[in-house]
């Protein structure tokens, strides 16, 4: 067989937040680590990250606890977040914050030259009964781009070995199922090489482009979870997609969830502030499932505007040009090119967007990947070889419904916490385990089969088909007939994506390969999220279903679990064993 | 509308040549972005890069109907009078002046080794702080105008003196990130970052051309800093 292999000790799929956070801490160590990015690593999709990083630096308010931020994260989560990972996440998250300062990254300050905090939704001081928190660390609106920058910089004086623009198809695992490492393709050449590690750890981001309406970049295909599944790992909570409440009307571009912590809040047609109705409490700053949702209960009642009143607005121009200028600066450039409204004069027209993914493949702190065993966590097993880190992972810190600012405090704490884990696994020797021939042919299989494909239908218009049935039979409310065709339809679609045409063959830069081999991906995610989605029978989070409106916690406070082999929906439990803190019970949950 | 656009394989073409396309917009105000992906479903064989589609991560830099641009954050009509009513057509080129893979897509090796030159990361030795090194609004805003760089390489290819010696001379993008740094005052290394600096061709090509000002899709000032940064050359000179 005359692939190339190169091998390092570990390799990390996915150049975002959470994938150079890991080759970081592992390049510090000294380990053999590569980086393998399909695009060159600031233009992953951490870079559109706008709002913060939430976490309890006790800046804005010097009484700030974690345990706070923690109460609200599993509230948020609609408790099925594991609470030993959100206990973590909550308690470690200052140390990831203050070293991502010392490495340069340029908070904006308050005046006693602190990390500026803004309030974000679902947050609370004194576990609910305190009143609004400013909990979410910010770098004006443009958060995300300053911390993946200070990343990459960071790997760069480290020097991390980066493979950019390589694009990885596949796991490669021996007979006994562990994994070996991974088929990557060189964009640039069309090189085909295996990338042989001891540890493989997949950030390979979400996959928001399963719906035509989307927040997400071009490239969030859901390569990490696609792989995964053709593997043989399950994921977890896979119905969990979160729909940002502010996307721009017709762009989908993300409006973060910061103008509304600034003070800004929405209308409905007839300028109501209508959040005031949904949740008299927090009003525009409830989490974003129930916001989402509340716009939608507007647009359907027939009080959106627009042509078809299929939008409301979100109103700023009562903050005034200087704040709106100095902290949302992005969002002013954002809305003028994609809206064509200066947010400074007046309202921009938003909608519900898909925007992240909760679920993915079920991991442990140290973004250990976990198999399935039938039922109790302690029961878990290990998938050796293989980590999670990031969006693709489901920790879970996040259960069904992410709170705002939580996705970049997970990149930073999860990213880290798994370099420090593989980098001590390595200090003790890890097992490198071996392909056999047949294995890695099984691995470029797939690849194989888009190469050699003689006539067919195009990509294109596949994707297309594959991202309209996931929108309209799987967005912000569900109902299980509609969810059922939308079942069948995937179902003929994966016959046709099988036997789909890569007419351009070339080795250069071929991008319509690297689309081809994402559509594979976009169906996986798409076909674990409907039959997750249509086998959850309650609402939860951002699961809400006409046919089940009700939280079932007497059968449905569990994760889902969804396995590839048998395409069967099956139960975990939920982590409730914290370890420095109480329990934190279920209960109804209001804002 | 008519679309031309520059195409070149190296597995098939022996030279580059433009490639006419006819797209129908339905008359809107598309962005060029918008109007690659309606070419690339009639030819998947059209190479570019694309991620974010919203101006924040810097893929799509390209040279629109003569001026470098970011392709989704460009209307049609923001192009050039004429391109979206299809009187004139939509001309794409790759950015000029870095080696051409296939088709937009151009070799950034060059571009990326300038920036790494600068040593474009925090320096500082000092025992950091159990919190963070704090630091003024006033010594914060110093980095606004700066740190929002998007690593897109319209500043530095459209400058003359990068085309010239895009070996020795920085180039616009390298610089401001230079300042960026040199700019912080969390940062200690203003004296060896200042040294390295100081060669005639580094900083000194610059001309003050200020093709980087007027082409930049975040409308960041390179020149000005720049210029920054040889008032700091000068002062520590003397």
């Amino acid at each position: 067989m005359s692939i190339r292999t190169i091998t390092f000790d570990a390799i990390v799929v996915g150049g975002g937040g959470a994938g150079m956070r890991a080759s970081l801490q592992m390049a510090q160590s000294g380990f053999k680590t590569a980086l393998i990015s399909k695009v060159f690593p600031t233009r992953s999709h951490t870079v559109s990250a706008q709002g913060g990083i939430t976490c309890a630096i006790a800046s804005s308010d010097p009484n700030d606890d974690w345990r706070w931020h923690m109460y609200d994260t599993v509230k948020g989560s609609d408790y099925i977040g594991d609470q030993e990972a959100i206990e973590y996440m909550c308690q470690v998250g200052p140390e990831a914050v203050f070293e991502l300062d010392h490495m340069g990254l340029p908070f904006s300050r308050t005046e006693e030259g602190r990390i500026y905090q803004r309030p974000f939704g679902g947050q609370s001081k004194n576990f609910g009964e305190g009143g609004q928190a400013a909990r979410t660390c910010a770098a004006a609106d443009r958060t995300g781009h300053a911390l993946l920058h200070t990343l990459y910089q960071q790997n760069l004086k480290n020097g991390t070995q980066f493979y950019n623009e390589w694009y990885a198809a596949d796991l490669v695992k021996d007979a006994d199922d562990n994994v070996c490492g991974v088929i990557a393709i060189s964009i640039e050449t069309g090189e085909t090489v295996f990338f042989k590690a001891k540890a493989t750890v997949f950030a390979t981001g979400g996959a928001g482009r399963i719906y035509s309406s989307t927040t997400n970049a071009l490239i969030n295909t859901g390569d990490g979870v696609g792989m995964a599944l053709r593997a043989g790992v399950p994921v977890q909570d896979m119905e969990m997609w979160q729909f940002h409440p502010t996307g721009i009307a017709g762009a989908g571009t993300l409006v973060t969830e910061g103008c509304r912590g600034e003070g800004g809040y929405l209308i409905n047609k007839d300028g109501e502030r209508f959040m005031e109705r949904y949740a008299p409490n927090a009003k525009d700053l409830a989490s974003r499932d129930v916001v989402a949702r509340s716009m939608m209960m507007e647009i359907l009642d027939g009080r959106g505007d627009g042509p078809d009143g299929d939008y409301v607005y979100l109103k700023l121009d009562h903050l005034g040009e200087e704040v709106l200028h100095s902290r949302l600066p992005g969002i002013c450039e954002l809305s003028i090119t994609f809206a064509q409204v200066d947010p400074v004069k007046e309202p921009i027209p938003v909608v519900p967007t898909c925007h992240y993914m909760m679920g993915g493949i079920p991991t442990n702190v140290n973004g250990q990947a976990l198999k399935f065993s039938g039922g109790h966590e302690g029961e878990d097993q290990f998938v050796n070889g293989l980590f999670a880190v990031g969006e693709v992972a489901c920790v879970s810190v996040h259960g069904a419904n992410r709170l705002g600012g939580n996705s970049l405090l997970d990149l930073v704490v999860f990213g880290r916490a798994a370099g420090l884990h593989i980098e001590e696994a390595l200090r003790q020797g890890m097992t490198q385990y071996e392909p056999s021939e047949a294995d890695l042919e099984r691995a470029l299989s797939r690849v194989n089969r888009w190469n050699d494909s003689k006539d067919g239908e195009s990509v294109s218009s596949l994707r297309k088909e594959l991202q309209s049935t996931m929108q309209n039979h799987f967005g912000v409310f569900r109902k299980g007939d509609l969810m059922e065709e939308g079942v069948q339809k995937l179902a003929k679609l994966r016959e046709r994506i099988a036997n789909a045409h890569l007419e351009d063959k070339s080795q250069s830069f071929n991008t319509a390969r690297i689309e081809a081999l994402e559509l594979d991906n976009l169906l996986e995610v798409a076909e674990a999220t409907a039959l997750a989605a249509s086998g959850r029978t309650e609402s939860r989070g951002a699961h809400s279903r006409y046919d089940f409106p009700d939280r079932d916690d007497e059968n449905w406070l569990c994760h889902s679990v969804f396995d590839p082999t048998s395409k069967k929906l099956g139960k975990r439990d939920v982590n409730f064993k914290p370890k420095t803190v109480d329990t934190f019970q279920p209960k109804i949950r209001t804002y | 509308m008519k679309v031309s656009i520059y195409r070149y394989n190296p597995d098939t073409d022996r030279e580059p040549s433009m490639k006419e396309y006819e797209v129908d917009t339905q008359g809107k105000d598309l962005m060029v972005l918008d109007v690659l992906n309606l070419v690339k479903e009639q030819d998947p064989s059209m190479a570019y890069r694309r991620s974010c589609r919203e101006g924040v991560c810097g893929s799509d830099g390209m040279n629109i109907n003569g001026k470098n641009g970011l392709a989704c954050i460009t209307p049609l009509s923001e192009v050039a009078p004429g391109v979206k009513d299809g009187k004139k057509p939509l001309v794409l080129r790759p950015l000029p002046g870095l080696p051409v893979i296939r088709d937009l897509v151009v070799d950034m090796t060059m571009f990326y080794n300038q920036y790494e030159k600068v040593q474009p990361y925090l320096q500082n030795d000092t025992p950091a702080p159990a919190i963070e090194r704090l630091q003024t609004p006033e010594d914060r805003a110093k980095l606004d105008g700066l740190y929002e760089c998007i690593l897109c390489a319209c500043c530095s290819t459209s400058c003359p003196s990068f085309w010239w010696n895009p070996e020795k001379f920085l180039g616009p993008a390298a610089l401001l990130q230079s300042y960026r740094f040199l700019a912080d005052s969390r940062d200690e290394a203003t004296e060896e970052r200042l040294s390295r600096l100081d060669d005639p061709f580094s900083l000194f090509r610059c001309h003050g051309i200020m093709n980087c000002v007027s082409v930049c899709p975040k409308g960041l000032n390179p020149t000005r800093a720049i210029g920054h940064i040889r008032s700091m050359l000068l002062e520590r000179g003397v």
